[in-house]
């Protein structure tokens, strides 16, 4: 093994069972394999069974961080227990050097009856620190948790996103070689969550790390590779398939894109078309950035409303709202109502988005038409789009001439 | 500076018992790496068990005492007819109730512990033989609590002290070896399925009586034939023995069993460890 690579996934397959009774009875029979030295690594697929990793390779260098991600069930949680050596592999094999540091569970071990400094020491002893370690230790832990007022209150009395800050502030002690991190940081309040993001950042520097997220701005910010699993096997990897960060996120998207649009009527108004034009007026998924984009309306407005507004959302990846679009107020007397707008440039930066309209009456009280995700369109590109921003200001920037400053050198 | 050489672990689906020397030397220095750990969850198991509660350590004196009194009154009022111990009944009973409750108890920790630590092993490598002997700490306080009863009833009576009393200890930790052999054993079938537990705790209910706990070593019929058979008999007897007459008179079947405790409870270790890494993959999350 490379002397840099901490982690090597060679073809690892785990195999599960859909029935309870089964797996039960199939666990007796793995630790009676285990016994006869038999091993289960060559047995096929029991009734019942299903390959929840299946054929799984990757290997890790210090200093790279892979983002580990898939749709619910992929068996992204699965890899992390084999890798931490939780469970075996039923195929493959795992090699892991150095320590390994797991950002799974935060607290393990806390007694809810005892108090916070007594937890430390628990939660500490089963991330392997010895009682000296935690002794040097402890008042890093209780100031970077920021709870000193209540260390000594026992931990049942802790808001839920106190009892994470502390054990944040253990498991963060750790100095691991391989850190492996689940979605554990998607609690606790913005400032802590600032403080958590740069304390793995710092240490990420010194070791290999694997994110397991559904939140794409992070493994855009932090992985430099990315795997994205579906249904137990690896789809699209950075390093294996030699594809770029964005398109392995393009294909984990992709396999929700199937999603349509929905339309929510409030009584006596109805949606009759929906149209996204290019330049040349023909419907188009597909737009150049800073190209000019129509929409077309058509709808049928319940009179007694008289007057309404219209208002387009456009929604990234994510599904936030990145730009809206409103409508003047107009008269819908007749009952009908056939709008269109033209946004030049539209200059959203290259990606994919949906777009959403809503109809309200004049004071925007009452939702007429909800037409939701009513039309996909992607932006294409050439802009350099970092952290995958929605916008890139047109700004005019410009050159200072130093010999004409002189000496007024500007220090940043 | 170079670096020391890391670590290198490797998973493979084998059976770890195709490198018996390598699982030896883990499961030796798991152990000893185990005990900070182990120490750590005993002091929370007891510290949390008793700060909740006003009678606090007293818990552990009653279920004993109580035992001991309704056997003694059930005696006094011919209501059962004991033959004579050879020592006063009460203290006959209370030895024989104490030693048996913790072998029970060395019985039902590992399984205890394994399942209310479910959560901890799903989630985190740590040296798994931490749990098992956090649970043996606690049976063997328990055990401390409630000797000091027993002390309280050596004076009461005013009983001799026999010179054989200092091996009541060794031998306490035999009659705990054989309990938690049993207990070991069962643990992986009884993660898997409740049946165990419940088994244990209907069996162990059973057994009680056919035990010479509360009355002395049946000297004829069926009853003799299974406490001859019944490996806590000589065990037990021994014990009691040792800390109130002297000599003992199952003095043989005491070291039999005690051997076999130890050999069967290694093995039990080793079953422990080998299986459970597909326990775990059968536990919730």
């Amino acid at each position: 093994m490379n002397e840099d690579t901490l982690v090597k996934v060679e073809n690892v397959s785990k195999k599960f069972c859909r029935t309870l009774k089964r797996s039960l009875l199939y666990c007796v029979q793995d630790v009676f394999g285990e016994i006869t030295r038999r091993g289960q690594g060559q047995t096929p697929l029991r009734p019942g069974e299903f390959w929840a990793i299946n054929d799984v390779s990757f290997e890790l260098k210090r200093g790279e961080c892979l983002g580990l991600i898939g749709p619910n069930g992929a068996g992204k949680s699965t890899i992390l227990k084999l890798l931490n050596g939780l469970i075996k592999p039923d195929r493959g094999s795992i090699t892991v050097s150095g320590r390994v540091g797991a950002l799974i569970e935060l607290g393990a071990g806390f007694n809810p009856i005892l108090t916070g400094r007594e937890n430390i020491y628990i939660n500490g002893s089963v991330l392997g620190f010895s009682k000296r370690e935690i002794d040097e230790r402890i008042d890093e832990i209780i100031n970077f948790a920021e709870i000193s007022n209540f260390i000594d209150t026992p931990v049942q009395n802790y808001s839920s996103g106190m009892k994470v800050r502390l054990g944040f502030a253990v498991a963060s002690q750790m100095n691991p070689d391989l850190l492996v991190i689940d979605e554990v940081l998607a609690v606790g309040d913005v400032g802590f969550r600032a403080k958590c993001y740069n304390r793995i950042a710092e240490l990420m520097k010194h070791s290999a790390v694997i994110l397991v997220t559904h939140s794409i701005p992070h493994v855009d910010r932090y992985c430099n590779r990315v795997l994205l699993m579906d249904k137990g096997q690896g789809v699209e990897d950075t390093f294996r398939d030699g594809k770029d960060k964005g398109e392995v996120i393009q294909a984990y998207y992709n396999l929700f894109s199937k999603e349509v649009g929905t339309v929510t009527v409030k009584e006596g108004n109805s949606l009759l078309g929906f149209k996204v034009l290019n330049p040349d007026g023909h419907e188009t998924a597909q737009i150049v950035h800073g190209e000019e984009l129509r929409v077309h309306i058509k709808a049928e407005v319940d009179p007694a409303f008289h007057s309404a507004v219209a208002h387009l959302a456009f929604h990234n990846r994510e599904l936030q709202v990145v730009a809206t679009c409103s409508s003047q107020v107009v008269s819908c007397d007749e009952g009908s109502l056939e709008l269109s707008v033209n946004i030049a440039p539209f200059n959203l930066n290259p990606a994919d988005y949906k777009i959403s309209l809503i109809v309200f009456d004049e004071k925007k009280q009452h939702h007429l038409i909800w037409g939701n995700a009513m039309w996909d369109i992607k932006v294409a590109g050439e802009l350099v789009n970092y952290g995958g921003a929605a916008i890139c200001f047109n700004g005019s920037w410009s050159q200072q001439d130093h010999d004409a400053e002189g000496a007024s050198n500007v220090s940043v | 500076m170079p670096n020391p050489p890391l670590k290198e672990v490797v998973y493979t689906p084998d059976s770890l018992l195709l490198r018996p020397r390598d699982l030896c030397r883990s499961m030796m220095t798991d152990l000893l790496s185990s005990r900070g750990l182990a120490w750590r969850l005993l002091m929370r198991n007891i510290t949390a068990q008793y700060r909740q509660s006003m009678l606090g350590y007293l818990w552990a004196f009653l279920p004993p005492l109580f035992t001991m009194l309704v056997w003694v009154f059930l005696n006094n009022q011919k209501v059962i007819n004991i033959e004579d111990p050879g020592m006063p009944y009460p203290v006959f009973v209370l030895t024989g109730t104490i030693l048996w409750q913790t072998f029970v108890d060395a019985i039902n920790s590992p399984l205890k512990i394994v399942n209310e630590s479910k959560g901890l092993l799903t989630k985190v490598n740590f040296p798994r033989e931490a749990l098992i002997l956090a649970g043996l700490g606690e049976v063997l306080f328990n055990f401390v609590i409630r000797a000091v009863l027993l002390i309280g009833l050596f004076f009461w009576f005013n009983l001799a002290v026999p010179v054989t009393l200092p091996l009541a200890l060794p031998g306490v930790l035999a009659l705990i070896a054989l309990g938690l052999m049993f207990g070991v054993l069962l643990t992986p079938l009884g993660v898997l399925y409740s049946d165990v537990g419940r088994g244990i705790m209907i069996f162990t209910q059973i057994w009680f009586f056919l035990t010479p706990v509360i009355y002395p070593m049946p000297k004829t019929g069926i009853a003799a034939i299974l406490a001859q058979f019944n490996p806590v008999t000589p065990v037990l007897i021994t014990i009691r023995d040792w800390l109130i007459l002297g000599a003992s008179s199952q003095i043989i079947g005491f070291w039999l069993v005690t051997v076999g405790a130890i050999i069967f409870l290694l093995l039990g270790w080793l079953l422990y460890r080998l299986s459970m890494p597909h326990l775990i993959a059968r536990m919730s999350a």
